[in-house]
């Protein structure tokens, strides 16, 4: 059930998690924007904009406000969309121009669903620097220090 | 924005740096003052404020003779807001999933 993430190759993220759900229920969850706006983004966040256009060459974007005011847009193109097994998808950030191609799988064994995202960057300078920046946080020192330092400051200053 | 990032980064990468920065969120204080919970010179100290001021964590004020430090924020809440990138902000995503999937059983 624990989420991995791993390079694969010289230009792809590797993304995997299972769910304790059938396909057709985690397929919907993942296009249904109602259901979007219930889950995706961190907990802190929340979706301003939902909006899913699911058949090829159909858009979607989400945006997303932070607790400090900041916000975060994602918004891509289907290239593919097979419900509920597997979707294929441009993605970017905030209107950058480091666009990726994510294939996501939904595969179903004894009513659980595994979830696969492979995330195709367009270099491998693009994909390592998102592993970098992904790892560095992970490993950063202190860091649950400097939570705690936000938190203070959130509530003192 | 990236290089501001590594700037504050690497500035918060030192144990000494981050004291300084909890010492300072509880409100301005002279370099003298901040040296003393510390075992360290002034001028090593003095090292240290300079890096936070160039990373944008800390305002020195004006007063030629006290030039008290200041803490200032906005880069920590970028920090905050970058470090809600990928593994975090999918675990996180994943985990309302599932209580999603739960409630619709």
């Amino acid at each position: 059930v624990q989420l991995q993430i791993e390079p694969v190759g010289e230009r792809e993220i590797v993304m995997r998690r299972g769910f304790r759900a059938p396909r057709a229920r985690v397929f919907e969850a993942w296009t249904r924007p109602e259901l979007v706006a219930r889950w995706l983004g961190p907990r802190s966040w929340t979706m301003e904009r939902c909006e899913i256009d699911l058949r090829v060459g159909g858009a979607w974007r989400y945006l997303m406000r932070g607790p400090e005011g900041g916000s975060m847009l994602m918004e891509g193109v289907f290239r593919e969309v097979v419900a509920p097994e597997r979707l294929v998808t441009t993605e970017a950030y905030d209107g950058g121009p480091n666009e990726t191609l994510n294939t996501v799988t939904f595969a179903e064994r004894e009513g659980r669903t595994t979830v696969t995202c492979r995330i195709l960057f367009s270099s491998q300078e693009l994909r390592d620097r998102r592993l970098k920046t992904n790892m560095a946080r992970g490993a950063a020192e202190g860091f649950d220090r400097l939570e705690e330092m936000l938190a203070t400051l959130q509530g003192g200053a | 924005m990236e290089a501001q990032l590594d700037s504050v980064f690497s500035a918060l990468a030192d144990p000494t740096r981050r004291a300084i920065l909890a010492r300072l969120a509880q409100g301005e204080a002279s370099v003298t003052e901040l040296a003393e919970p510390f075992d360290m010179s002034l001028p090593a100290i003095s090292k240290h404020l300079k890096v936070l001021e160039r990373a944008g964590l800390i305002q020195r004020g004006r007063d030629a003779q006290r030039r008290p430090c200041r803490l200032q924020a906005e880069p920590l809440q970028e920090v905050a807001a970058w470090a809600l990138s990928f593994r975090r902000f999918w675990e996180e995503s994943f985990e309302r999933l599932d209580e999603l999937l739960g409630t619709e059983e």
